[in-house]
C-alpha cells in the first residue's frame, strides 16, 4: 500500500496535465494565497494550492470538454436514452451545478464525468484525457488522482476512523504514512473537523460525516471535485454549512461539479447546467446570460 | 491500510466474525486429527520398532511376531550363526508363553493370575524397560532354585506381589486334572514396563532358557522371535535376504517391510482420515465462502465507493481475500488447540484398545501435521475469498451506487 506504483507515476504526469498543485511532499498545514491574511487552521487553503499554482492560472483550457455525449441503458427491446447528445465545456476553477427533474440524466452525466461509467456515444475529454479511451486500470488511476468524489449518502467506510477515511485514497495512492497522516488532519482542520479525527462515521453526525467525505475527496489534490446530491442527506442548516464549505473549496480553485436539487446549492454555484429528457435546456452563468454550447 | 480495513470490517460483525471463526475452528480441529491419525500411529509404532535399534526380526516362516503361537526350532543355533555375520552386533531370542502366576502366600492353583510371559537375554533384550529392582536371570538356574522374575505393573496389581515376593509360577494347565505344568518357584525381583504390551497388560520377563525348560519339550530351544541388531550402515536388506535363504525356518522382517506391512493394514485408517479430513477442509472453505460472500453483498455500496474513488480492483480482491484468509488463521490456531485437545481424549479412548501396545499412540502430534493442516486452511481461506472477491471487484461502480441510492 505504502509503496508508490508504476502505473501511479504514469498518472503523476497526468495529474500534472491536469493542473499544477501544491508540492506532494509537504503534507504540511496547507499553503496560503498570496497576501492572504494568517487565518485559522480551518480556512487554510488546502484545496486551494490549485489556484495558487501559477500554471492554473495560465492555462486557458478547459478542464472538461464535452461533446455530443449519449448513455444509453438497454432495458427490453427499447433501450432507454438517459444521455442524447451533452456537449459543454468547463473551465478550471469552474462551479458548476447541474440542475433538473429526476431522471433528467444528471446523475448519468456525473457518473460520466467520474469515469465510473462509460457513454454510449461521444466523448468526455477530461485534464487532457478522453475517458472512452481509458482501459478499467487507468480509469481506476485517473479517478484516484484526477477526480473526488462526494456521495449524497457519504459512503464513509464504517470501519475507519475519520482520519483513515481521508487517508485512504492517499494511500492507494502510495503516499508515505508521514505525509498523508499530516495531510489528512490539515484537511480534517479545513472542514472543521480537527478534532474528529479519531472518530467512527457513526459517531459523527450526517454534517460532519459529509465534511469528512468532503477531506477524503480532497485528499489527492483532484483537478475535478464531482459531488451527487451533497445536501440531499442533511438538514437545512447543515446543508447551508456544506454549501458554505463548497463556495470556499472553490473560492480556493477547486473546480466543482454538483448535481443538486437544492436550489440555494444552485443559486450558490458560478453556473447551472438545466437538463430535462437527456438534454441540456439551459446553460448560463449567475452573473450573466446563457452560455454558448459548443458544437 | 487495507489490511486495517479487512480487520475493521470482520470486527465490525464480531458476534458473526466469532462464529465463523469457531466454526472454522472446529473444522480445523477436525483436519489437524485426521492429518495427525493418518501418520500419528505409523509413526509412533515406526518409533517402537527403531527404539531399541533391532532393525531385524525374525519370526516363524510366514507369520508375524507373535501374531501366532508358532515357535521356531534350533533357536541357539540361528542365534550363533547370526552371530557369526560380521555385520551383526548383537542377537535376542525371545519365546513367548502363558503364564500362571500364584499370588503371594498361595499354592499354584489357588487364586492364580494368568499372564503373558517372555524368555529373555537380558543382557541384550529390547522388549522391557526396567523401572525398578534387579533384572531378571541372565541364565537358567537349577531347576529347584528360584528364579529372578520382572513383572508388569499390572501383574503386579493383579498379584499383590511385592519386589522380592516369591511366587509359584506354570507355564501350562490342564483344566481337568487342575494340574499345572512347568511349575517353578520364581523371585520377583524387579519392574518394568514392556514395550510392545498395552497398558496394564499382565506381563513377566524370565530367563529364556528357564521358561525353555518350563515348557519341556515344546519349548527346547525354541523362539518366538529372534531379533537383530546390525551395526552401522549395514546392509540390513541383505541381511534379510541372507536369512530367508540360510534360515528356512524363519521369515525376516526389516524395520522397512514392516512399515510396509503396517502401512497395508493401516490403509483403511489413513484413508478414513483422509476423507474425513477432505470433508472438514471443505465445510471450512464452503462457511467461510458463504460468510465473506454475504459480507461482501452487504456492503457492495462500499466496495462500489472505493473503486469509485480510485481504490483499484486488486486492492478489493486482496482485502476480501485477507477478510477470509483471517478468519481461517484464527479458526486454524483456536482449532489447533481444540485438535490437541480431542486428540488427548479420543488417543485414551483407542489406547484401551485390546492387545495394543501402549506406546502406540493413534494422534501423535508432530509440528508437520499442524503446518499442514495450517497450509491446508490458509489455502481453503484463500480459495473461500475468491468468489467473494471476484464478485467484489467486478461489480458494476456506476449501477451499484445508483441501486444503493434507490434502496
Amino acid at each position: 500500500m505504502s509503496e508508490r506504483r508504476p502505473e501511479d507515476e504514469a498518472w503523476a504526469a497526468t495529474d500534472r496535465d491536469a493542473g499544477p498543485r501544491s508540492a506532494r511532499g509537504a503534507g504540511g498545514p496547507p499553503r496560503q494565497h498570496d497576501g492572504e491574511a494568517s487565518a485559522p487552521a480551518s480556512h487554510h487553503s488546502v484545496a486551494g494550492d490549485i489556484a495558487a499554482s501559477p500554471r492554473a492560472r495560465d492555462d486557458r483550457a478547459p478542464l472538461v470538454v464535452v461533446r455530443d455525449l449519449a448513455r444509453d441503458y438497454p432495458m427490453g427491446a427499447e433501450p432507454v436514452h438517459a444521455l442524447r447528445g451533452v456537449s459543454f465545456d468547463i473551465d478550471r476553477g469552474d462551479y458548476c451545478a447541474i440542475v433538473g427533474p429526476s431522471g433528467c440524466g444528471k446523475s448519468t452525466l456525473l457518473n460520466l464525468l467520474g469515469v465510473i461509467d462509460r457513454p454510449s456515444r461521444g466523448t468526455i475529454t477530461i485534464a487532457g484525457r478522453e475517458s472512452a479511451r481509458m482501459r478499467d486500470a487507468e480509469a481506476t488511476a485517473f479517478r484516484l488522482h484526477t477526480i473526488g468524489f462526494v456521495f449524497q449518502r457519504f459512503y464513509l467506510m464504517p470501519a475507519l476512523t475519520a482520519l483513515e477515511n481521508v487517508e485512504l485514497p492517499m494511500a492507494e495512492a502510495g503516499r508515505g504514512r508521514r505525509e498523508r497522516l499530516a495531510r489528512a488532519r490539515a484537511l480534517l482542520d479545513y472542514v472543521g473537523l480537527g478534532a474528529r479525527g479519531g472518530h467512527r462515521p457513526a459517531q459523527l453526525s450526517g454534517g460532519e460525516q459529509q465534511r469528512v467525505a468532503i477531506a477524503r475527496a480532497l485528499a489527492n489534490e483532484p483537478a475535478l471535485l464531482l459531488a451527487d446530491e451533497p445536501t440531499g442527506e442533511l438538514d437545512a442548516r447543515t446543508g447551508r454549512e456544506i454549501i458554505d464549505l463548497f463556495a470556499r473549496l472553490n473560492a480556493d480553485g477547486t473546480t466543482i461539479v454538483v448535481v443538486t436539487h437544492d436550489e440555494q446549492l444552485a443559486r450558490a454555484a458560478r453556473r447551472v447546467i438545466h437538463m430535462r429528457d437527456g438534454i441540456v435546456v439551459d446553460d448560463r452563468r449567475a452573473d450573466a446570460g446563457p452560455l454558448e454550447h459548443a458544437p | 491500510m487495507i489490511l486495517t480495513l479487512a480487520l475493521r470490517t470482520l470486527a465490525r460483525h464480531r458476534v458473526r466474525t466469532l462464529l465463523a471463526v469457531a466454526g472454522v475452528a472446529v473444522s480445523a480441529a477436525m483436519l489437524l486429527d485426521m492429518v495427525m491419525l493418518s501418520s500419528g500411529m505409523r509413526q509412533s509404532f515406526r518409533a517402537l520398532l527403531v527404539e531399541q535399534g533391532f532393525q531385524l526380526r525374525l519370526a516363524p516362516r510366514g507369520t508375524l511376531p507373535f501374531d501366532t503361537e508358532a515357535t521356531m526350532a534350533d533357536a541357539s543355533a540361528t542365534v550363533a550363526r547370526l552371530r557369526a555375520r560380521p555385520e551383526v552386533e548383537r542377537v535376542s531370542a525371545v519365546l513367548g508363553s502363558q503364564l500362571h502366576v500364584a499370588r503371594p502366600g498361595s499354592a499354584a492353583g489357588e487364586g492364580t493370575v494368568t499372564a503373558f510371559a517372555i524368555g529373555i537375554d537380558p543382557r541384550v533384550q529390547g522388549d522391557y524397560e526396567l523401572l525398578d529392582g534387579r533384572d531378571a536371570d541372565t541364565a537358567a538356574a537349577r531347576a529347584d532354585a528360584p528364579v529372578h522374575v520382572v513383572f508388569s505393573d499390572g501383574l503386579l496389581a493383579a498379584t499383590g506381589a511385592r519386589l522380592g515376593d516369591t511366587v509359584q509360577v506354570a507355564v501350562g494347565h490342564d483344566p481337568q486334572l487342575r494340574a499345572f505344568a512347568g511349575q517353578r518357584r520364581a523371585i520377583v525381583s524387579g519392574r518394568a514396563r514392556f514395550r510392545f504390551l498395552a497398558e496394564g497388560q499382565r506381563a513377566a520377563a524370565i530367563a529364556l532358557p528357564a521358561l525353555q525348560a518350563m515348557r519341556g519339550t515344546d519349548g527346547h530351544d525354541r523362539a518366538s522371535v529372534i531379533m537383530v541388531r546390525t551395526r552401522a550402515g549395514a546392509d540390513v536388506e541383505a541381511l534379510r535376504q541372507w536369512v530367508d535363504r540360510a534360515v528356512p525356518q524363519a521369515t525376516a522382517i526389516s524395520t522397512e517391510l514392516a512399515m510396509r506391512q503396517v502401512d497395508e493394514r493401516l490403509s483403511y485408517f489413513r484413508q478414513l482420515a483422509f476423507i474425513l479430513g477432505s470433508v472438514s477442509l471443505v465445510v471450512g472453505f464452503l462457511l467461510v465462502t458463504t460468510l465473506v460472500t454475504v459480507s461482501v453483498n452487504e456492503r457492495v455500496g462500499e466496495i462500489a465507493v472505493l473503486r469509485a474513488i480510485g481504490v483499484a480492483r486488486r486492492r478489493v480482491v486482496w482485502q476480501i481475500l485477507l477478510e477470509s484468509v483471517a478468519i481461517m488463521i484464527a479458526g486454524a490456531a483456536l482449532g489447533l488447540l481444540l485438535g490437541l485437545v480431542t486428540a488427548r481424549y479420543l488417543n485414551g479412548i483407542l489406547a484401551d484398545f485390546p492387545g495394543l501396545p501402549a506406546a502406540i499412540d493413534f494422534f501423535l502430534f508432530q509440528p508437520r501435521a499442524a503446518w499442514t493442516a495450517l497450509g491446508l486452511l490458509v489455502a481453503a481461506g484463500v480459495l473461500a475469498g475468491i468468489y467473494p472477491s471476484w464478485r467484489g471487484a467486478s461489480l458494476p461502480i456506476a449501477r451499484t451506487l445508483r441501486q444503493e441510492a434507490v434502496g
